[in-house]
């Protein structure tokens, strides 16, 4: 009986990663079709940005929270000017510029400020289910996750803003007759998609070892979760990450944790095959 | 310029070029140069094939290091195992080969499109990074060759004169074995390009649905591009082992598959020498970046990178022949095609 | 500024900056060139840099003392990004190009395997600094990092009698990992205690919860834990979250060599018992000296100098005790001179080199980690490599060029 729950819990709070550090690029690849393959350095910046602002004395929650996606989403806007901005439309382009990019925010990040830093632990200690110890911090992980996807779900369904990208999207030509600017639509996105992934950084920071080169290991579960998700932002992150998330874990516990990324990679295979469009290219279908 | 460098006659000057640089390339220069020069050479000859697939076949393929490392594993243990080298050579180019094979029909048979098919190649190449690199124990042996692990193979073996075991390659020959495979297989490919199948494959690239009307079937043919591109990674891999001695799970991994995307890109999408200079470029430059310490290596890079695809987004080949079109060519009219 | 422009300016600009690479390295004719090849970017690059800066350092305190044989000592020194196809190129330029007349370097056993047949087969000596797995036995190489008969049969029988007998092993899943781990399992067995299991896990792993879910299912005495990199780091964090420190202690072979205890929180690390050879707490004066200099060389606040970085350091030392005590650089007998049982009084003891083995004996003490700092616990003097000794014996076989796997 133990055994089940914390099986639970541990499954729980893999899918509450994956959605998590998936969001970000859910948004700017979801809604923009940028391939951002800085998303992992994104990621790193959230995670730095939350050390730095524990160590200067702001409250863990509020540096994790709203400090790291703050920074994180400014340097978003930056980069959106300075680069992706010129680069809509041309995938490939796009994709060499952020691994640039991405080579860049580690050489930075690691000339500058070295490759041992002092992180944060993990607040709030732990409680025993039976036999088995859970740390508090595993199941707040799994609440925000749930907070996040409300979250992004009223704004995109219930503001004018999310109502405004959502058309710009679909069709850039009519919004800007209709008097919105679509540039002004692309960088508020891409800067709301990094500042997601800035958060997911720092809600990472204080359960991994952070370390410049600590983005390669997200990018590639990240990117195989938004795109086995399918079109729909929302309804596509969420049921590819319960997929896989589920089936990692299984895998985990039954054998090893190389045999449980392994079976998520299969997985991820298995269903693009059967589902072409992702999940919500049949599943789901119209929804956000 | 766009006529000049469809014909025939490029193919044929890039390989004579290729032949003259070849054969004089050893007199001028010492032992260290020349190793280095081969294993551009030898990555030059894993850029083709992804400029192949993707310039001329348009696959999207983000795991190319699959190949490259089944390639590379397949020769270091056959040779381990079976003494010499011949048989080895050629398992190296089968292997990966039938692998694209079955994994070109898995994708190309479900209807796959670019990002998908993308994704699925990138995750093939994880899986078996992730599968390789768990074999360290010692019960991980395929014959007398134990996989390693992280560690990987090493003491591999070198290349020898078929039949003949006790008498390897040296230097020079294996540098000459490596530049005139990549002559050969620009000079093969681009006659394939030119020829009916390969204009086949290029309008399937151009448009799927139109080749498809036309009675073409797409997935036959973007299998057989894929496959052959497969191959070629595939020998690519087999030199790799050779030259280093050496094989690790690392020719499996992301970064080796995006490194193969960006010399690509830096050369030149759509063109088949452009790739194998931008290679050369690339790994010249990281190579000189690293032997020196002002600037950490990935920030130096990651600059160049993104300037690079700023103000010369075509790459370099099409950038000269923009260059070399507009101080020679004839004027182009509007709307033909540079 | 249109394209062509930009093709031309930054075409000269590679040139002039390449000559400019070349020309600013100022090495004169007759330095002695002493090559570097460490990983100061990716993933290892933790452990790479304080090596670089303790040979830095060395070869700046031994230029000060009047060079080497009258000359100046030369640092040439590559950063091998931790990719094996750099250190391949890299020990290819320092033999061939640069033609140094030793190379310091190889940090994973990965990497060593790579680089020592190349400069075997260059005819370049080499020195491999590491605390590794034991068993390379080749006439080029000289390996001054411990082992695990060395280590691992100090920490084994302190941490039973301290803990218990029942022991859980997680280990990194490469070479290092899976021979360390048999031989912890080896001094548990004779220690009259058993190991419960092994789990192995990629250096890229980060999501230990049901690991650490296994681990509290068994109940062991102490795990030991041979985890190595950036990402294993992760480990530790996740095991302190779940208030394991307190329930099970640990004990590491491979734990602050990376400055972990520095990244971590104390509370999440707290306790752990070691085995190196240096710790910065070891009260010899030649450490008291050592420490002064480096930390005036590389300012105060520099984390910690970890053991790998002392072996560098060591083994640059050991190099150019021999070649002083020969004459020259040439490579036999500057090997002659090291085969003949060179010692020196290092910061962490004295070293000295076994001949037979191209190994070290070396001092190794245990230590306890305490908020940031490692404590000493108990120092054994002298260590033989008994591991690789036992297999390897390069008078008898001068020609004999492999690395054994130690059958435990």
């Amino acid at each position: 009986m133990d055994l089940a729950l914390i099986v639970s819990v541990q499954v729980l709070y893999a899918i509450a990663t994956l959605v998590i550090i998936s969001s970000g690029l859910a948004v700017i690849f979801g809604m923009m079709r940028v391939i951002n393959l800085a998303h992992g350095e994104f990621l790193m910046l959230g995670a730095y940005s939350a050390i730095f602002a524990t160590k200067a004395g702001v409250n863990l929650w509020i540096a994790m929270l709203v400090v790291a996606p703050i920074c994180v989403g400014l340097f978003g806007i930056v980069v959106e000017r300075l680069i992706i901005r010129h680069l809509y439309g041309r995938m490939v382009d796009t994709m060499l510029a952020t691994w640039g990019l991405s080579l860049l925010c580690v050489g930075l990040v690691t000339s500058v400020i070295g490759n041992t830093t002092s992180g944060v632990s993990t607040p709030e200690g732990s409680f025993s289910i039976g036999a088995y110890s859970v740390s508090f911090y595993t199941m707040a992980l799994i609440v925000i996750a749930v907070v996040l996807l409300f979250a992004i779900r009223w704004v995109l369904r219930s503001t004018d803003w999310g109502l405004i990208a959502r058309g710009t999207m679909q069709n850039p030509g009519m919004a800007d007759v209709l008097g919105i600017s679509p540039t002004r639509v692309y960088s508020i996105t891409f800067a709301v998609g990094a500042a997601l992934s800035g958060l997911a950084g720092g809600l990472l920071a204080p359960v991994s070892g952070v370390v410049p080169t600590m983005g390669g290991s997200f990018i590639a579960k990240a990117f195989i979760t938004v795109i086995g998700g399918g079109s729909a932002i929302l309804a596509g992150t969420v049921s590819a990450s319960a997929l896989f998330g589920l089936i990692n874990q299984l895998a985990t516990f039954i054998t090893t944790p190389v045999f449980g990324e392994v079976a998520l990679f299969i997985a991820a295979v298995v269903m693009l095959r059967m589902l072409p469009q992702g999940i919500t290219g049949r599943f789901f279908k119209g929804s956000l | 310029m766009t006529a000049f460098r469809e014909s025939p006659w490029s193919a044929v000057l890039v390989m004579l070029l290729g032949v003259m640089a070849t054969l004089a390339i050893p007199q001028w220069v010492d032992d260290f140069a020349l190793i280095q020069i081969t294993i551009y050479v030898v990555m030059a000859i894993l850029a083709i094939s992804q400029a192949f697939i993707w310039g001329f076949s348009g696959i999207l393929c983000f795991g190319q290091a699959s190949f490259f490392g089944l390639g590379a594993y397949t020769y270091a243990l056959a040779v381990v195992n079976m003494g010499e080298s011949t048989m080895p050579v050629l398992l190296a180019i089968a292997l990966p080969g039938l692998f694209a094979l079955l994994l070109g029909y898995f994708m190309f048979y479900g209807r796959l499109s670019d990002v998908y098919m993308g994704v699925i190649t990138l995750t093939v190449s994880l899986i078996f990074f992730n599968s390789v690199n768990s074999t360290a124990g010692p019960e991980w042996r395929i014959g007398n060759a134990p996989l390693g692990g992280f560690n990987g193979i090493p003491s591999i073996p070198p290349i020898n004169f078929p039949g003949n075991p006790e008498d390897p390659l040296d230097a020079i020959a294996f540098f000459y074995l490596c530049a005139f495979s990549l002559i050969a297989i620009y000079g093969g490919l681009r006659w394939l390009i030119s020829s009916r199948i390969g204009h086949v494959i290029v309008a399937i690239k151009e448009n799927e649905q139109r080749a498809t009307l036309l009675g073409f079937d797409a997935r036959a043919f973007k299998l057989f591009a894929f496959t052959l591109g497969g191959c070629i990674a595939g020998l690519s891999g087999c030199f790799f082992a050779n030259w280093g001695s050496f094989t690790s799970p690392t020719v499996f991994s992301l970064g080796q598959s995006a490194q193969i995307i960006v010399w690509v890109i830096v050369g030149g999408l759509g063109t088949l020498v452009g790739p194998i200079i931008g290679s050369m470029a690339i790994q010249w430059l990281t190579t000189q970046i690293g032997t020196q310490q002002t600037f950490n290596s990935n920030l130096v890079l990651g600059v160049i990178l993104v300037v690079f695809v700023l103000l010369v987004p075509k790459g370099i080949i099409p950038s000269l022949g923009d260059v070399l079109q507009k101080l020679f060519g004839k004027k182009v009219a509007k709307g033909e095609d540079a | 500024m249109d394209r062509r422009k930009f093709i031309q300016t930054t075409a000269g600009g590679i040139a002039a900056g390449t000559a400019g690479m070349y020309g600013s390295s100022a090495l004169a004719a007759d330095d002695i060139k002493v090559g570097s090849i460490h990983d100061l970017s990716g993933g290892l690059d933790i452990y790479g840099k304080p090596m670089v800066d303790a040979l830095t350092l060395a070869i700046e305190e031994q230029n000060a003392a009047g060079g080497l044989l009258g000359k100046k000592v030369a640092l040439v020194n590559y950063d091998s990004q931790s990719n094996m196809q750099k250190y391949t190129e890299y020990a290819q330029m320092a033999a061939l190009k640069d033609k140094v007349a030793v190379v310091h370097g190889g940090i994973t056993s990965a990497s060593r395997e790579v680089i020592r047949p190349v400069l075997t087969k260059n005819k370049t000596l080499y020195f491999y600094n590491t605390q590794y797995e034991g068993g390379v036995c080749d006439r080029n190489t000289f390996c001054t990092g411990v082992t695990p008969a060395q280590t691992v049969q100090k920490l084994v029988p302190y941490s039973m009698k301290k803990w218990g007998k029942k022991v859980y092993i997680i280990a990194a899943d490469y070479n290092y990992g899976q021979i360390t781990s048999q031989w912890v399992k080896k001094y548990v067995t004779e220690g009259g205690g058993s190991v419960q299991a092994i789990e192995f896990f990629p250096l890229d792993v980060t999501n230990f919860g049901p690991t650490i879910a296994k681990i509290e299912a068994a109940k062991p005495d102490f795990v030991v834990s041979a985890l190595v990199g950036g990402a294993h780091m992760s480990f530790y964090r996740q095991w302190g979250a779940a208030g394991m420190l307190k329930k099970i202690p640990m004990a590491s072979s491979t734990f602050s060599v990376g400055n972990e205890q520095v990244v971590l929180a104390p509370e999440e690390c707290n306790g752990m018992v070691l085995s190196y050879n240096y710790f910065e707490k070891i009260a010899t004066p030649e450490n008291k000296t050592f420490l002064a200099a480096f930390h005036k060389r590389f300012g105060a606040d520099y984390p910690n100098v970890t053991e790998l970085a002392m072996g560098t350091y060591q083994g640059f030392k050991l190099w150019a005790e021999a070649v002083k005590k020969a004459g020259s650089i040439d490579r036999m007998k500057v090997i002659e001179a090291l085969e003949s049982g060179i010692s020196i009084a290092a910061p962490s003891g004295k070293v000295t080199v076994d001949g037979d083995s191209h190994h070290c004996i070396l001092d190794v003490s245990l230590a306890e980690v305490k908020n940031k700092k490692l404590d000493i616990l108990q120092t054994f003097a002298q260590q033989a490599p008994s591991d690789t000794s036992a297999v390897c014996n390069l008078k008898k076989n001068p020609a004999d060029n492999q690395q054994y796997v130690i059958k435990v």
